[in-house]
């Protein structure tokens, strides 16, 4: 799963507008992901699998978002 | 003032600026071409030449935000970065680099693709000087009571200004 992370530098807006581009979701998806990471601190915004998960995480860096990359299964 | 962007043509935007706020924008980048300058590469010729690096963490609060680490395991996160940092320097340099060649003073246009780079490169801007300011979230009502004699005024009305450019930005884009 990639996970991003609250942080008091990105802007609301931004890190929705990020969601819909990177991703192609809704402004109603992204928004709930966006709110879920202001008030939960993370949230869930993909799943796949390893090199999916290493690629998602690359752009959002690319984009300045804290996400990292959450192995499904415990080892 | 009536800096910033509005809606523009094919994705886009149109911006507008003052001669000292365009100065500024170019120190700042210039500043951030300095940071993200190409990193540690590893020892070994052929690895260097693929771009990739020794995969540390950087010990600068700025490169470690700049930079997050992907994994929460060590090993797998050194793995990660050797892989990707480089480009990921690349990136923001590129992105830095076309705001300091498109920037100036009255009005111009950028295309969709210079208006994404803009977008990123406020956003660096802001994450560098946010985490040299170490600010939180209710830095925007700091500011309003921060009296002007505040020897971290200056910078925190940066960063204030970059907040509202990038706002802006985001909203011609919309």
């Amino acid at each position: 799963m990639t996970i991003v992370w609250n942080d008091p530098v990105n802007l609301m807006s931004y890190v929705t507008y990020v969601f819909q581009t990177v991703f192609g979701y809704t402004r109603e998806k992204a928004e709930k992901l966006m709110l879920d990471v202001h008030h939960k601190g993370k949230a869930v915004v993909s799943s796949g699998t390893r090199e999916e998960m290493e690629r998602d995480v690359q752009i959002l860096h690319s984009y300045g978002l804290w996400a990292t990359v959450q192995p499904d299964s415990v080892k | 003032m009536s800096s910033g962007f509005s809606r523009g043509k094919n994705g886009g935007v149109v911006a507008e600026f003052e001669a000292p706020e365009v100065s500024l924008l170019r120190s700042l980048v210039s500043m951030m071409l300095g940071i993200v300058s190409p990193g540690r590469t590893s020892d070994d010729p052929l690895e260097r030449a693929l771009g990739i690096g020794d995969g540390t963490a950087p010990s600068d609060p700025v490169l470690a935000r700049l930079f997050p680490s992907a994994y929460e395991d060590e090993k797998e996160s050194v793995e990660f970065r050797r892989y990707t940092e480089a480009t990921l320097r690349d990136g923001k340099r590129a992105d830095a680099q076309t705001v300091h060649e498109t920037a100036r003073s009255g009005r111009f246009e950028l295309t969709a693709e210079q208006a994404q780079a803009w977008l990123r490169a406020l956003n660096d801007l802001r994450l560098t000087l946010g985490t040299k300011l170490d600010v939180t979230e209710e830095v925007h009502d700091e500011i309003a009571v921060m009296s002007e004699d505040d020897p971290r005024y200056p910078a925190y009305v940066t960063y204030d200004w970059l907040t509202y450019l990038q706002d802006s930005l985001l909203r011609a884009l919309w």
